[in-house]
């Protein structure tokens, strides 16, 4: 339900004390949320946060919302029967890619694959923070860490393509320090009707500080993500003169005025095209990083196939209430 | 029908214990139901038990592919599906051979003697055939041609042989009509509502039952034929139900009264499955079912379904129930209304999924890390699981706490009469949630009675607030490490579930109220404890037994000291090694139990609890 009422982001912070580390992106997510909340409209109190174990599922005790900080891997199980039970609510799963992607696979995946209306915040450090430093399943092959000294041995995840073969229709992307862009993915995926999963590179500052600084630095930004908005041409860089085109089956980067490749080749983003083909090579590119909202298919979502089934057990079946089923079928009396 | 039939022999009898065997595709369960339901619109007091194999379609004829329908019918009060046989029915020499040791000597045995081939015997393991080499003399052989027989009778029917064939289990029924003096008229009215569409289907059943009970009448094979007159019951509409069914019913009523919606998170599992089936259909009804990915998240939606205020229950078996303990522990903390059906069935690991047991018991005490007390009570009979999945949700409502509910596989799939009971003979139920905005709102701050918290839920304007899994404060429910308020809370969630016995009934003993013995059972075993003790008294007019049976298992109800004190001597016979007795040693120490138990996946008989009793009794 829309609200008039004016609020700030500081309707929406408790009054607890924030524990995270000095530095880390989650603040960058948390004051994100914090200021995309009012712009959404949404009362506060049909907000719902729902995590579950890592640093990334302290979030709901920061927010003054209704929350609940589970248990591992299981936020996204736990929040479609919130969302099951009262589809009014704007229910949000705060996650990260340990909590996600290794012991709440299952449960990641299979929300996904229902389309159950939840806005999915996946908080991405390639590493397991709260454990102290241990690899998870988006760390990189070779990365060192305390459970892999000399190297890791086991290829990662990459969350969107996963997303992809869940049969995602929402997948959005952002730098963990890029808060401008942030503020608009949430409303964009509170927007969308239907999982919206939302990937947040986030740095780790104590266990895998820098993971993301060739994407996320200042320095090297432009050149190195290209924003996708919908409709809009893949252009990007410093001087704005690269862009994306096809060439062949594959994504190739382009620059304009180069070998004869004009304004007008370069592609233009349809994040509502149904087929998932270009999404998934936008998702899986290095360089650049794609960022912005990449897939935002149409479909119906969980409750609405829900809707259509209860509405055809009303119409259809001739028991009416739970006192005729009480006496339904063979009755005898003593 | 011909009436002068009902004029040849006839003998009374007071119960009956009858066994249909087949294979998995000859229609006894079909056949059974079909005789129980009869029996039971007639007057007669039931228990049945379907006996399935856990392969869905075995080779045809194979010994794992027997399926079997057990029903006893009574005139006078019937608690169980019965131990030893009266008359089985068996339509191959596999069945024959899996089910005749159940037999009492002397009895009937009703075979199809064209299943008898020399294929189907050895499928079997026959060496060579039982109807002639005189393997059976202890028992009455009746042997009929029932395929023949029923292929001749349905010869003008056009159906070709392998249909015609089909209607033999309909011949086989028909013979039982007539034996048991039972009008065919349920079961014709029956085929005519299945086949509506079919007449030629309904045309064959209808001839094959007909022409199976007049060949009973004329068949000198079997000159008597018995009755066996109405129970006497309370008055009221009755219906037949399964236990998983009841279940079902007892949450949706639940819901019903307090005026909360239903939600199920389920994973299918043997034998708990029935009871997300049942519910399914009822999603008009205000009823939620949530076929989730695994076990663990059956349970988490219905935390996430309780969170929103939904009245949430999940269903599962023993290893469905060590899946979600994690979980369970998680709503202990969060301290929200949960029910958990744990249907049990034979383990550990996978173990004997469509056998019985009662073995989950200490799981349900202890399989969670840390202190974490819930409430647990058990259904004693398929028709009491409404009542204690009624009672489940209540307590779960009124003192903010998961519930577990044990029943087994035993009284799941199995059912009885069950005289309907509304909504307005139900108990009330006072939800404890908040709607309206509170001044100074706190989650955690405690009824003074029940130490229950309220219940606000998302939506509430005013009294946004996160619950979790970590431990918190005892008063505005804070993330709090605090060492001593740790320890308060976890003697307050215990004290909240101790306190429940001041809201359930004290402990109750039937027949004698002071004496010898006193038979001390739980959940499931009711019905086997209450005949053998009956049956015991009869033997014994002089021994004074009495039986108590315990619906609550956490808490204990009031009463229990006060009742053993009463008995020189006390057994505790269950489905297990020993874990409730284990359970009433630790909680009432000043006793002495012997124990009775029993791990075969099988009720308990009353002979081999008779010569228990003796044992105790006879040794002072």
């Amino acid at each position: 339900m829309t609200t008039n009422i004016k609020y700030t982001f500081k309707d929406f912070a408790s009054d607890q004390d924030v524990r995270w580390c000095p530095g880390c992106d989650d603040y960058v997510i948390l004051r994100s949320i914090q200021k995309a909340l009012p712009e959404i409209g949404r009362k506060k109190e049909d907000i719902v946060f729902i995590s579950g174990i890592g640093c990334s599922s302290r979030f709901p005790y920061y927010m003054d919302n209704y929350g609940m900080h589970s248990i591992h891997g299981r936020a996204a199980a736990i929040a479609t029967g919130t969302k099951l039970s009262n589809p009014d609510l704007s229910v949000w799963v705060t996650s990260g890619d340990g909590d996600s992607m290794a012991i709440g696979g299952n449960h990641f995946i299979h929300a996904i694959r229902r389309n159950i209306d939840l806005n999915y915040i996946l908080f991405n450090n390639e590493i397991y923070g709260l454990t102290k430093g241990q690899f998870s399943p988006t760390s990189l092959l070779g990365q060192k860490t305390k459970s892999s000294p000399y190297g890791n041995v086991q290829a990662p995840f990459n969350p969107g393509e996963l997303a992809i073969g869940a049969q995602g229709k929402f997948f959005a992307r952002a730098a963990g320090n890029d808060a401008k862009l942030q503020v608009e993915l949430y409303k964009a995926a509170d927007n969308h009707k239907g999982t919206a999963l939302v990937e947040i590179l986030q740095n780790c500052v104590i266990f895998n500080d820098g993971a993301y600084n060739d994407i996320s630095d200042k320095s090297v930004k432009a050149d190195a993500q290209l924003v996708v908005e919908h409709g809009k041409p893949m252009i990007f860089g410093k001087d704005k003169n690269k862009g994306i085109i096809l060439d062949g089956m594959k994504l190739k980067v382009a620059t304009i005025g180069e070998n004869g490749v004009k304004e007008s080749d370069i592609l233009v983003h349809d994040a509502h095209e149904p087929d998932p083909s270009l999404h998934l090579a936008l998702i899986n590119m290095k360089a650049p990083v794609v960022m912005g909202v990449i897939r935002a298919a149409k479909d119906k979502t969980l409750v609405d196939r829900e809707k259509e089934a209860t509405e055809y057990a009303k119409k259809f079946n001739p028991i009416k209430s739970f006192e005729e089923l009480l006496f339904s079928g063979e009755t005898y009396e003593v | 029908m011909s009436t002068e039939a009902l004029q040849k022999n006839r003998q009374d009898l007071d119960h009956v214990v009858i066994r249909f065997v087949g294979d998995s595709g000859d229609g006894m369960q079909l056949t059974g139901t079909q005789f129980s339901t009869s029996a039971a619109l007639l007057g007669n007091d039931i228990a049945t038990f379907p006996n399935y194999p856990s392969e869905i379609r075995a080779p045809q004829g194979s010994l794992y592919g027997v399926s079997g329908f057990q029903v006893n019918i009574g005139a006078t009060e019937i608690n169980t599906p019965g131990d030893d046989l009266d008359l089985l029915v068996a339509m191959n020499p596999a069945a024959l051979k899996m089910n005749v040791k159940d037999l009492k000597p002397g009895q009937m045995v009703l075979v199809d003697s064209d299943a008898f081939s020399r294929t189907n015997l050895q499928k079997a393991k026959y060496e060579s055939n039982p109807l002639e080499d005189g393997s059976l003399s202890n028992y009455n052989v009746v042997a009929v041609p029932m395929t023949k027989l029923t292929r001749e009778a349905l010869k003008d029917t056009g159906l070709d042989s392998k249909s015609m064939t089909r209607s033999k289990n309909m011949f086989a029924l028909g013979m039982l009509y007539w034996l048991y003096s039972k009008d065919p008229k349920h079961t014709e009215a029956f085929l005519q509502k299945k086949f509506k569409n079919k007449p030629q289907v309904v045309d064959a059943n209808m001839k094959a039952l007909k022409a199976g009970y007049h060949f009973a009448d004329t068949l000198e094979l079997m000159p008597t034929h018995y009755v066996i007159g109405p129970a006497e019951k309370e008055k009221g509409t009755y219906r037949i139900i399964m236990g998983n069914q009841a279940t079902a019913w007892g949450l949706m009523a639940a819901a019903q009264k307090s005026g909360l919606e239903l939600f199920l998170g389920s994973y299918p599992i043997t034998p708990a499955t029935d009871i997300l089936h049942e519910l399914v259909k009822w999603r008009h009804l205000n009823v939620t079912t949530f076929q989730a990915e695994d076990e663990i998240a059956g349970i988490s939606s219905s935390i996430g379904a309780s969170f929103a205020g939904k009245l949430a229950a999940t269903s599962t078996s023993g290893p469905g129930l060590a899946l979600k303990g994690e979980a369970l522990g998680l709503a202990v903390m969060l301290e929200i209304p949960l029910v958990v059906v744990n249907v049990q069935r034979g383990g550990p690991s996978t173990g004997m999924p469509t056998k019985t047991e009662q073995a989950d018991l200490m799981q349900a005490m202890y399989g969670r890390n840390g202190e974490s007390p819930l409430i647990i009570v058990a259904a004693k009979s398929p028709a009491d699981s409404y009542d204690m999945a009624f009672m489940a949700a209540k307590l779960s409502l009124e003192h903010m706490t998961p519930v577990i509910l044990l029943t087994d596989g035993y009284i799941g799939n199995g059912s009885e009469p069950w005289r309907i009971k509304k909504l307005d003979e139900m108990p009330e139920i006072k939800h404890r949630r908040v709607t309206e905005y509170q001044e100074d709102f706190h989650p955690y701050v405690r009824d003074k009675k029940t130490l229950a918290r309220p219940w606000a839920i998302p939506g509430t304007p005013g009294l946004e607030h996160v619950i979790g899994g970590l431990e918190k404060d005892k008063i505005d429910g804070h993330v709090s490490q605090d060492p001593v308020n740790h320890e308060e809370m976890v003697k307050l969630r215990a004290d909240k579930v101790r306190k429940v016995k001041d809201y359930i009934p004290a402990l109750e003993t039937e027949f004698d109220q002071e004496g010898d013995l006193l038979v001390v059972g739980w959940g499931g075993t009711y019905g086997s404890l209450k005949t053998t003790v009956r049956k015991y008294k009869e033997q014994n007019p002089d021994a004074k037994v009495g039986l108590a049976h315990f619906s609550y298992i956490n808490p204990l109800p009031h009463g229990v000291a006060d009742t053993f004190s009463k008995f020189k001597q006390i057994i505790v016979p269950e489905l297990n090694a020993g874990q409730f007795a284990d359970l009433l040693r630790m909680t009432y120490p000043q006793f002495k139990y012997n124990k009775y138990d029993k791990i075969q996946g099988l009720p308990i008989g009353s002979e081999e609890l008779i010569k228990e009793f003796n044992k105790i009794l006879k040794a002072e």
